[in-house]
């Protein structure tokens, strides 16, 4: 045997006996969903945070009273029923038999009350219906009760919200916590448990199976329906951060889903037969540019309509996304497609042109003041926006100062209500879960009580104000539309925000898993692993 | 000795202190807002002031300062904004993975680079010393991604022989602790290869040309010996002086290997504690790898000792 082939064989037997050795751990017999999420999981709390992250963990451990299904429609969820009285102004709602908290506790009324009292003076909806709360009370060991000062109409809608700042159930111990500070026990009633020994920062999270979690008969759907865990143990692959490396793991059978792949692996994962992209969205997600209205030139809301006008949605969509299959324009700043979903008002962007904004621009005033445009370096997924937008600004006649930082140097500057000369800003680019915008309560650019708003660019509008409130108190859904509709328009007309089109971000997963449905999140029940 | 010893210990006081305020100042005059960050991306503006009011970051710059140098000299060094782990946890948990991938990739790389050195210093001027200092050259040219992702694809993914990503700790037995460290370290390796190939290469040619080298090959020495014996370790001063700068980056720079290995080291956590504007563990990592670099220069220093007993401290 030549000394080159002693070598191979003996590198061979190494590497198979050591690749034995690896394969030795518990995973033999238990079934691991190996997931590799969008970003890393850092705060534990997802009432303290409005992280993605966060919220992904809060659905995996904690239930919640309601969900949203596939379409939007609010479901109950850890609520058996529920009465409204005829005036609006007390809702009764009874908790499900079999709750029970990871700990073997039962989910009591108090809990829930502890829960959504800590939820109200975190979350902008959760705040905006307590202003409406006048007392919950506990009249039988399965029911709780909400007395309202007024009638409102987005109580459902509120506790059954489906993206950040969920109002998840905590025991009453840990709902007691400061709402301004972090919780630091994790024990919820949802599907999985969370095995905080094995949660190492940026490497991994670990969730086992709840065995004794009681699901609904219902099929899943959304964030509703009958939770069914058929895996032991899921885990997130925090450290797996690089998306080539990404794919090259779920090509080789390392991983089992990414969560969000790059556009650019699209074709690479579609022409794979080992691979599957299930469609996990009904809405996807919208891009958004956002106005500073503290800020000359964008205190005038003529300046603001002719760069609405200068936007056009496909060269941001076709620049950023690229895939013609994953995106499209649309007109709606509460999403296309859904309960809230209009196009009044959008004909000054959607069949708008570059002339016309050039004329609008002319006409409004502008003194040319060049527009400081955030653009972060570091993000991948609107990395490219602002480009494209710094290029249209400019054709319509704006002068553009496109500023680029990293995105957590662009979070920090944007809290800034400060003139440019003082660190201040004109214009950022952002993008939204569809769940996020698609309620005239919860879509954060329809608050426009200046400096008061809960959200950056402090828009300024009184009938706006007066809009919104009515829509809180509405509580006949065909009245809520026509007044959704009418917000729609005088968004348009004010000019809030610009919206640059929708987008669905691509999951990858083997073709060993199934059981995938429409959830708008990243939801993890229901899988099965072959 | 023993008084060199002392003086240097005592001389990274000063070191340490001075790196604790720049890096101190140098977080706060950046731009950038740890509560943002924690916060989210739909947090209103007065959710992240309290926060920020939380974090004591709505404190003067002296008074963090003071807090924080205070702590520090009591062996505390915060608790991380973003992980609510202490940041000596922290440290202690990456230690591993990047100790591990650091020992492996000099053991690869001084296992190859000094006998390709001696060799090319050996054949001064023939094709094996060009061929030798040609790969090295590539070896310096070529992107630590672009070989990582090379090896992926063709180690890992067409050949099936070695995982794509991952750690397993040594605790959860040596062969999956090797076999997950492997590509990493080759990959890391070649850079150092390289540098270490050319170094050795130059100090040994200086040592060819001592008359005591001629001298051993008059005795009628076998020229193996004449060159381990004689040649290299008359060389051996400044390959390890590149060892141990090699050593010191490779703890404090394994980012990119890390980031596309998935390595849960101490690279990845500094890159995550930057871009998270996690103060205090940033502060951390940059002193406990101060501690590194002037540990490992004194540790350096001292070889020189055993490797020329001519030097005395």
């Amino acid at each position: 045997m030549s000394p080159s082939s002693l070598f191979k064989r003996s590198a061979a037997a190494f590497l198979f006996g050591a690749a034995l050795t690896a394969a030795a751990p518990a995973s033999a017999q238990q079934t691991v969903l190996r997931i590799v999420p969008h970003s890393n999981l850092a705060v534990l709390d997802p009432i303290w945070t409005t992280a993605y992250m966060s919220r992904n963990h809060g659905y995996m451990i904690y239930d919640t009273l309601f969900g949203t299904d596939e379409k939007g429609a609010i479901r109950p969820q850890m609520v058996e029923s529920w009465t409204e009285s005829p005036d609006h102004r007390l809702w009764t709602f009874k908790l499900r038999k079999g709750l029970e908290f990871h700990d073997g506790k039962p989910v009591t009324p108090d809990d829930v009350i502890a829960s959504l009292q800590r939820w109200g003076k975190r979350d902008a909806m959760g705040s905006a219906l307590f202003q409406f709360v006048q007392r919950m009370d506990s009249p039988a060991p399965d029911t709780f009760r909400i007395f309202l000062g007024e009638a409102c109409g987005f109580m459902l809608e509120a506790l059954g919200k489906p993206s950040s700042s969920v109002p998840f159930i905590m025991p009453k111990r840990v709902a007691d916590t400061d709402p301004f500070k972090q919780i630091e026990e994790y024990v919820g009633s949802g599907p999985y448990i969370f095995k905080a020994d094995e949660f190492k920062p940026g490497d991994k999270a670990v969730y086992l199976k709840n065995t004794k979690y009681v699901p609904r008969s219902e099929a899943p759907s959304g964030t509703t329906g009958g939770k069914r865990v058929y895996v032991d143990r899921v885990e997130w692959n925090l450290a797996l951060r690089d998306t080539q490396a990404q794919v090259s793991a779920l090509q080789k059978g390392e991983v089992d889903i990414i969560e969000a792949i790059g556009f650019d692996h699209y074709e690479t994962i579609k022409k794979d037969d080992t691979l599957q992209m299930p469609k996990y969205a009904t809405y996807g997600l919208q891009y958004m540019a956002r106005f500073n209205h503290l800020n000359k030139p964008f205190d005038n809301p003529k300046v603001r309509e002719a760069a609405i006008a200068a936007f056009n949605q496909d060269a941001f969509l076709r620049a950023q996304v690229g895939v013609k299959e994953l995106y499209k324009p649309c007109g709606s700043m509460f999403i296309c497609g859904t309960p809230y979903g209009s196009t009044a008002g959008s004909d000054i962007q959607m069949k708008s042109n570059m002339k016309k904004a050039q004329d609008l621009l002319k006409a409004s005033g502008y003194d040319g003041t060049p527009i400081v445009l955030m653009k972060p370096t570091d993000l991948a997924a609107i990395q490219k926006l602002p480009d494209v937008g710094a290029q249209l600004l400019r054709q319509a006649g704006f002068k553009v100062d496109l500023q680029a930082m990293d995105w957590q140097t662009l979070v920090g500057r944007r809290a800034k209500k400060d003139p440019i000369d003082k660190g201040g800003w004109h214009m950022f680019m952002t993008s939204w879960q569809a769940f996020d915008v698609w309620s005239p309560i919860a879509n954060p650019t329809t608050d426009t009580r200046g400096e008061k708003s809960t959200w950056f660019g402090w828009a300024t509008d009184d009938k706006m104000v007066t809009l919104r409130n009515q829509f809180m108190r509405a509580t006949d859904e065909a009245e809520k539309k026509k007044i959704a509709d009418q917000m729609h328009a005088r968004m348009y007309e004010i000019g809030t925000h610009v919206i640059l089109g929708e987008y669905d971000q691509p999951m990858a997963a083997r073709k060993n898993i199934s059981g995938f449905f429409v959830t708008n999140g990243n939801i993890y029940w229901n899988l099965k692993k072959n | 000795m023993f008084a060199f010893l002392a003086r240097r210990l005592a001389a990274t006081i000063p070191v340490l202190l001075v790196v604790a305020v720049l890096v101190f100042l140098m977080l706060r005059l950046t731009p950038g807002d740890p509560a943002a960050v924690l916060a989210g991306d739909a947090a209103s503006p007065e959710q992240i002031a309290q926060i920020r009011e939380g974090l004591g970051l709505d404190k003067s710059i002296p008074q963090q300062f003071g807090i924080w140098f205070g702590r520090m000299l009591h062996g505390d060094l915060g608790k991380s904004y973003y992980y609510k782990t202490e940041v000596t946890t922290l440290v202690a948990q990456r230690l591993e993975p990047t100790l591990s991938l650091t020992i492996v990739t000099i053991v690869v790389a001084v296992l190859v680079a000094v006998p390709l050195g001696v060799l090319a210093a050996w054949r001064f001027g023939g094709w094996l010393d060009r061929t030798l200092m040609g790969f090295s050259v590539m070896g310096f040219s070529v992107p630590v991604f672009v070989l990582a992702y090379l090896l992926i694809w063709g180690v890992s993914l067409k050949l099936g022989w070695l995982p794509v990503q991952g750690y397993k700790r040594i605790a959860d037995g040596l062969g999956p602790w090797f076999i997950h460290l492997v590509l990493p370290a080759i990959t890391l390796s070649v850079v150092y290869i390289a540098l270490i190939a050319r170094v050795t290469r130059a100090a040994v040619l200086d040592t060819l040309g001592e008359d005591y080298i001629r001298t051993a090959r008059a005795k009628g020495l076998p020229e193996s010996k004449v060159l381990m014996r004689h040649a290299l370790a008359n060389a051996a001063v400044p390959i390890a002086t590149v060892i141990g700068i090699g050593i010191a980056l490779l703890i404090g720079g394994v980012v990119v290997t890390e980031s596309v290995y998935a390595i849960p080291g101490l690279g990845r956590l500094t890159v995550d504690a930057v871009l998270a504007r996690d103060f205090p563990t940033i502060q951390g990592v940059i002193l406990f790898f101060s501690v590194i670099y002037v540990v490992i220069n004194l540790l350096v220093d001292l070889s020189y000792v055993f490797f020329d007993p001519r030097i005395r401290y």
